[in-house]
């Protein structure tokens, strides 16, 4: 008898959630979480409402606020800046409870951001497929789960069905080498992967980032890598599971218990990539002389190493990133040769589903500990959850924000995108966050992406600065 | 969903790449929950002036591309946030089709579920429709036949091109997606009691 073909995570967690082949091009999916937030969210349950069904499986279905909710500490049950912020809100929560779902409102203490607090409460598990309407839906796969951003449609196909038909992609392994220098982090690998690949790299991929500077990652820098899979428009990213996943996992809230447990990592243990298995496209980038990286246009693949220049738009490999980066300098009001560090900037923000969970507070803290935020700098801080919250509170580091000069929030979604914050308007932010695009953060708003060491640093310094100088 | 077979119409083209579903409908206007009421602020940053008023540079404000159901588009267009919105106010304004090299994943579903089809068509071809559109003055129009999958272009090149079979057939139907996937209940059923017993924690 011939040994079964050696098989990658991903082929093993689709074939077991295949329920139906659907012509040559898509597969009826199994689909074991669903979780919905309040915009998109609400979407979804009014229009299955108004078509008069029912959510099948409402156990598998959890709902939390956190897009439109203010930021602001002492907010209220339905406080944001969007004027249909409380329809929005108020329909979710209404929604939830009367069709029971598990829902996590806006004062729950186990509230967040709906990708930090997946991981954080045992929502997602290895081998699971759990989506959501959002596209940063990809960071839970930091925990081996299969997991993807669907549309407002999908969702309210999930709560009918709890299935989805998907096409299946092709799939990618991104293979992270060596070793990270100190002060180089997650957010750096992936930004470094997107300027390679470009942010059309990963379209109609699943990726699999693996290598010995994965292995390394704790789950956290792990949920950051995955989080970036949509900035190359890659819909899926995970990092299979293995004793960190495990060992994160052990105890969380929905977690299986028991005898349960064991059986489930037993068979988690069966899912990493066979040895010889074959990926359509294989990617290596090397992490011993990986630098801080920060980005200096509107796409994520217009990124460089902390200590090089802006780009000349006529040195671009082709017309096409010709054009791309003369768009890109003249929104960013940046010449070309300028260097990075030095950048004047308006705004440091730490928050969002990338980067504002409790290692990446605390990488900034070692930053901002005894030193202040420049004089003019708005500095905010967001936490990713509201346990991250707490967490941070427990070890004194919202002090360390605070006497720095950051604003220190309640969670939610905040000043990622222009909706869950209107402050940022016509101002240089140097963000946390994903998303570098025109307008993203507010109207005129130019943002440059790096990890949280180098926006405490920048805060300090008031301009692009590299936190290696410094911590 | 709403049902397509053939469009002839007017083409717009837009031919940048990576743009973004915050470009096609700024986060700003993505309120409410209602399923209609976002066309009206399609493009918002690129078609309106800082005081409001439409701006003349802007494609989709000049005609006859303001009548426009086509739309010529470059690689990764709806890249971005997974808003379905995009799609809802494309629609709105009138598009039925876009035809790109390539799509963002969760956009292209989401056409499909608001009654625009995505077409992948190499960046040349959609390059040279353009060319022949513009030639017109935007007065020719384009043609995709959804049921043939063959795009004609003004010159009457015609350009065949690939589509997903379920989400094709379904546009063409104008099917109830979740309707046709409850009539599988025997088949979920089946799967589900295996499933259960092999991953009891997943349920």
């Amino acid at each position: 008898m011939n040994a079964p073909a050696p098989r990658t995570f991903f082929d093993k967690v689709w074939a077991d959630h295949v329920i139906a082949r659907l012509g040559d091009d898509a597969e009826l999916l199994q689909i074991d979480r669903l979780v919905l937030h309040e915009l998109s969210g609400s979407q979804a349950v009014r229009a299955l409402a108004e078509a008069g069904r029912e959510p099948v499986s409402r156990g598998q279905v959890f709902t939390v606020i956190e897009h439109l909710i203010s930021t602001e500490p002492g907010r209220g049950p339905t406080d944001s800046v969007s004027k249909s912020g409380p329809i929005m809100i108020e329909t979710t929560r209404k929604a939830s409870r009367d069709w029971g779902f598990h829902f996590i409102d806006y004062d729950d203490p186990r509230q967040g951001i709906a990708h930090v607090i997946a991981p954080e409460l045992g929502i997602a598990f290895p081998g699971a497929t759990l989506v959501c309407c959002d596209s940063h839906t990809s960071t839970v796969g930091g925990v081996g789960a299969l997991t993807w951003g669907i549309g407002a449609s999908e969702a309210e196909h999930v709560l009918a069905t709890q299935t989805l038909a998907q096409a299946r992609p092709k799939t990618m392994r991104v293979n992270f080498t060596g070793r990270l220098a100190r002060g180089v982090y997650a957010k750096d690998m992936i930004l470094a992967l997107i300027g390679r690949i470009g942010a059309q790299g990963g379209i109609g991929y699943a990726t699999e980032y693996a290598g010995a500077a994965v292995s390394a990652l704790p789950i956290e820098g792990r949920l950051t890598l995955c989080n970036m899979s949509i900035e190359f428009s890659c819909k899926y990213g995970f990092v299979p599971p293995d004793e960190t996943t495990i060992d994160y996992l052990k105890g969380r809230e929905f977690s299986p218990k028991g005898a349960d447990w064991d059986r489930a990592v037993a068979y988690w243990r069966t899912l990493p990539t066979d040895p010889g298995a074959t990926f359509d496209r294989e990617v290596t980038v090397d992490c011993d002389a990986l630098e801080p990286q920060v980005t200096w246009g509107i796409s994520p693949q217009q990124v460089a190493p902390i200590g090089a220049s802006v780009p000349d738009p006529s040195q671009a490999s082709d017309s096409e990133a010709r054009q791309l980066a003369t768009r890109a300098l003249e929104y960013m009001q940046l010449s070309a040769g300028t260097p990075l560090q030095g950048i004047p900037i308006d705004v440091a923000y730490i928050g969002s589903c990338t980067n504002a969970r409790l290692s990446d507070l605390r990488a900034a803290a070692e930053v901002l500990r005894g030193r202040k935020v420049k004089a003019g700098i708005q500095a905010v801080c967001v936490p990713g959850s509201t346990p991250v919250k707490r967490a941070a509170e427990a070890e004194g580091l919202d002090r360390i924000f605070k006497d720095a000069g950051f604003e220190w929030h309640e969670s939610a979604c905040g000043f990622c995108g222009h909706i869950g914050s209107d402050r940022f308007a016509d101002l240089r932010v140097v963000s946390t966050t994903n998303r570098n695009f025109e307008g993203r953060q507010g109207p005129k708003t130019r943002t440059h992406l790096a990890s949280p060491a180098t926006v405490a640093a920048s805060a300090i310094a008031g301009c692009i600065a590299d936190a290696r100088g410094i911590a | 969903m709403e049902a397509l077979r053939k469009v002839t119409g007017i083409a717009a083209p837009m031919l940048r790449i990576n743009i973004d579903t915050d470009q096609i409908i700024p986060a700003l206007f993505l309120g409410g929950t209602d399923a209609k009421g976002y066309g009206a602020n399609l493009f918002h940053g690129s078609r309106f002036l800082a005081d409001g008023k439409p701006n003349p540079e802007f494609i989709l404000n000049q005609p006859p591309y303001d009548k426009a159901q086509v739309l010529l588009a470059d690689r990764n267009f709806g890249c971005g946030s997974s808003r379905e919105r995009a799609p809802k106010a494309l629609r709105e304004f009138g598009f039925r089709a876009i035809l790109a090299p390539s799509f963002g994943g969760i956009f292209f579903n989401n056409c499909y579920r608001n009654g625009i089809i995505p077409v992948e068509l190499p960046i040349e071809i959609v390059r040279s429709i353009a060319a022949e559109v513009e030639a017109s003055g935007g007065t020719s129009p384009v043609t995709v036949d959804v049921a043939a999958q063959v795009v004609t272009a003004p010159s009457g090149a015609r350009y065949p091109f690939a589509a997903p079979a379920t989400l094709r057939q379904m546009l063409m139907e104008g099917m109830d997606e979740i309707a046709l996937t409850l009539s599988r209940g025997d088949e979920i059923t089946r799967y589900r009691e295996a499933d259960r017993t092999r991953r009891p924690w997943a349920y």
